[in-house]
């Protein structure tokens, strides 16, 4: 569904991608997993056309994406890592806007609304402003603007940094039910957890180069047990990045 | 307690200089001003060349040597900017608000003006054809020719042989003519101050209003607002476009508001063309919607923005005549308001409110208006920053 190749993006001297090429199908969720400064939200951002790549394609349903205007963009639901809502508008009327964007009107927009508001739990603050929610409901709501449209591909950049357990379980159960209805997400994330939880395959990026690409069993060959005997995942990360700080 | 105190200080200095641009604003802005207000009004003495000056038209009807060393003295006056002329142009030129003023020098004059100023009831009137937008002006162009009217006589009576020391005498001290003033304005006009002033300030808000919005922009960009609507399908004039539509539409809706109270209010009249009027605001809504995608296409950070529009906006409206005649710039600085779009503004909207200005005669604004809107965009869209880092 999703298939991205040798993606490279240069900023002067800084690499911030290098070489990338990841696929994704329908049904599946792949985690884009590395330190800060890997390169995984300059990634999602050459997927979505919000920057152009220097070198490399995006391919959805095999055919290659190009120009800001590309009908296959429609296919594409994002989800930054900003909150990237209007606090001065209410959750539909931020709903609305973004849902026409993607040409969405009438009674088709309301019955996108209304389905999107009511997977993330928030149906009955659909007219409340949104400044006055709290930090997991906007999380919520900016979930379900990325996937108002009906997007067969989801981008999620860092979905749940900053909600409390309840909220952040809410989103993963939205994730595990959007799974089942066949769509393909991308999730980039700093939480072993909701990898371990959700990921079906396991991209690790550092320096913006992939440095692995298998699923959580097939990594775990490749670093050593703890004292229960079990190889965590974030063991497999720091033996795969290192331990020095990257910030 | 002085330990926390000295923190705070220390903090909040250092989150003020943490951004250099916003620092130089902060400093820069008010010393660009207040230099700019001080080189305009700074006066007699100051390093400025050429003063303001205010541009009369003179019609010479009696072409006597009196008159001929009037409109000579006139012409010499530093404050007053002369052009000889014949009266139909004049008043059509004061009408249109080209010149602020038009003096018609009746026939006879030197020769009635001396005899009355001798004592003999003979008074002859000098009609003064005025602006109604600029009685400023007209009250100093009084005061000047006065002076240069006495001036001219005397130097009449001097010359003549023995008929200045017989006359000695019998001098009246007073002006020896009459002044007949006729404010001019179209046959459809009649001046209103309300209407200048609304216009003035009514762009004057646009313009911040609209500076707003291009901060609100890069605001949006800081949010992340951005990067989600770069992802949707759509394209970049429909992204630029939709922003400079909505600025119009909300720059249209302030001064139409601002027009319909002053109609209401104060009895301010479109007295021109309707048409004209509604074209000169829609102009003007562009060329302020457009100003703030400016804004947002050259500001680096909302701070900065900020500073430097306050600088630019203040600057454009105070250039614009909004807020005091532009008769009182140097001549340097009156040359240079035929490119600040405010000019042309608040010429559109004082043309079809109180002077009665027809659609033709509004045409130049719209077109001055439409074309800086029209060069805001091209230079927005050629500097915006489209891909997020």
């Amino acid at each position: 569904m999703l298939t991205v190749r040798h993606l490279r993006k240069t900023y002067g001297p800084l690499v911030a991608v290098d070489d990338v090429s990841l696929s994704v199908e329908g049904g599946r969720l792949l985690s884009l997993l590395g330190p800060n400064g890997a390169g995984k939200t300059t990634t999602v951002s050459m997927i979505t056309g919000v920057i152009t790549p220097d070198k490399g394609d995006v391919l959805i349903d095999g055919a290659p994406l190009s120009g800001d205007t590309d009908r296959k963009k429609r296919k594409i639901g994002l989800v930054p890592q900003d909150l990237a809502l209007y606090d001065e508008l209410s959750a539909r009327a931020n709903l609305r806007f973004f849902g026409a964007l993607y040409g969405l009107s009438g009674a088709a927009l309301d019955k996108a609304i209304a389905s999107a508001l009511g997977l993330v739990g928030l149906s009955d603050r659909e007219r409340d402003l949104v400044k006055t929610f709290s930090g997991g409901m906007k999380r919520r709501l900016n979930l379900a603007a990325g996937l108002l449209h009906d997007p067969d591909i989801l981008l999620l950049d860092e979905p749940t940094v900053g909600v409390d357990p309840q909220s952040r379980n809410a989103i993963f159960d939205n994730l595990e039910e959007l799974k089942q209805r066949g769509k393909a997400l991308l999730y980039t994330t700093h939480y072993m957890e909701e990898v371990e939880r959700l990921a079906d395959r396991i991209v690790v990026v550092d320096h913006g180069r992939v440095i692995a690409d298998d699923t959580l069993r097939g990594l775990q060959a490749l670093a050593r047990a703890d004292a229960s005997g079990r190889v965590t995942l974030e063991a497999i990360f720091l033996t795969l990045t290192g331990r020095s700080v990257r910030d | 307690m002085l330990t926390p105190l000295l923190a705070m200080i220390r903090k909040d200095l250092q989150l003020f200089f943490s951004d250099r641009r916003s620092v130089i604003v902060s400093f820069v802005v008010p010393i660009a001003i207040a230099t700019f207000f001080g080189s305009i009004f700074s006066g007699a003495g100051s390093s400025n060349t050429q003063r303001a000056r205010i541009s009369v038209a003179v019609v010479d009807n009696d072409r006597s040597a009196v008159s001929a060393a009037l409109v000579d003295g006139l012409a010499q006056d530093a404050t007053l900017l002369v052009t000889p002329s014949q009266e139909p142009a004049a008043r059509e030129a004061v009408r249109a608000g080209r010149t602020s003023v038009c003096l018609v020098i009746p026939e006879r004059f030197g020769e009635r003006a001396t005899r009355s100023l001798l004592g003999q009831p003979d008074r002859p009137d000098i009609v003064v054809l005025y602006d109604p937008s600029r009685q400023l002006e007209a009250t100093v162009v009084r005061g000047a020719m006065t002076q240069h009217v006495m001036r001219a006589i005397a130097r009449s009576l001097a010359g003549g042989a023995g008929a200045g020391s017989a006359a000695a005498g019998s001098l009246v001290f007073s002006a020896p003519y009459d002044v007949h003033e006729e404010a001019m304005a179209g046959p459809n006009s009649a001046y209103n101050g309300y209407a200048h002033s609304f216009g003035g300030m009514g762009v004057q808000f646009l313009l911040f209003a609209m500076a707003n919005l291009g901060v609100e922009m890069l605001l949006e960009r800081q949010r992340g607002l951005w990067r989600r609507l770069r992802s949707a399908p759509i394209s970049r004039l429909t992204l630029l476009g939709g922003k400079a539509a909505s600025g119009a539409i909300i720059s249209f809706l302030i001064l139409a508001v601002c027009f319909a109270f002053a109609i209401v209010a104060f009895h301010v009249r479109v007295r021109g063309s309707v048409i004209g009027f509604i074209g000169v605001i829609v102009a003007c809504s562009l060329m302020a919607s457009t100003f703030g995608l400016l804004v947002a296409a050259l500001g680096n950070s909302p701070a900065t923005a900020r500073g430097v529009t306050t600088l630019a906006v203040l600057m454009l409206v105070m250039l614009g005549g909004a807020w005091v005649p532009t008769f009182v710039f140097p001549a340097w600085v009156q040359r240079m308001t035929v490119a600040v779009p405010v000019r042309w503004a608040i010429d559109g909207l004082d043309a079809t409110t109180w002077r009665g200005t027809s659609l033709q005669g509004v045409l130049a604004p719209i077109a001055v208006l439409l074309a800086f809107a029209a060069a805001f965009s091209v230079i927005a869209a050629a500097r915006f920053r489209w891909e997020e880092t």
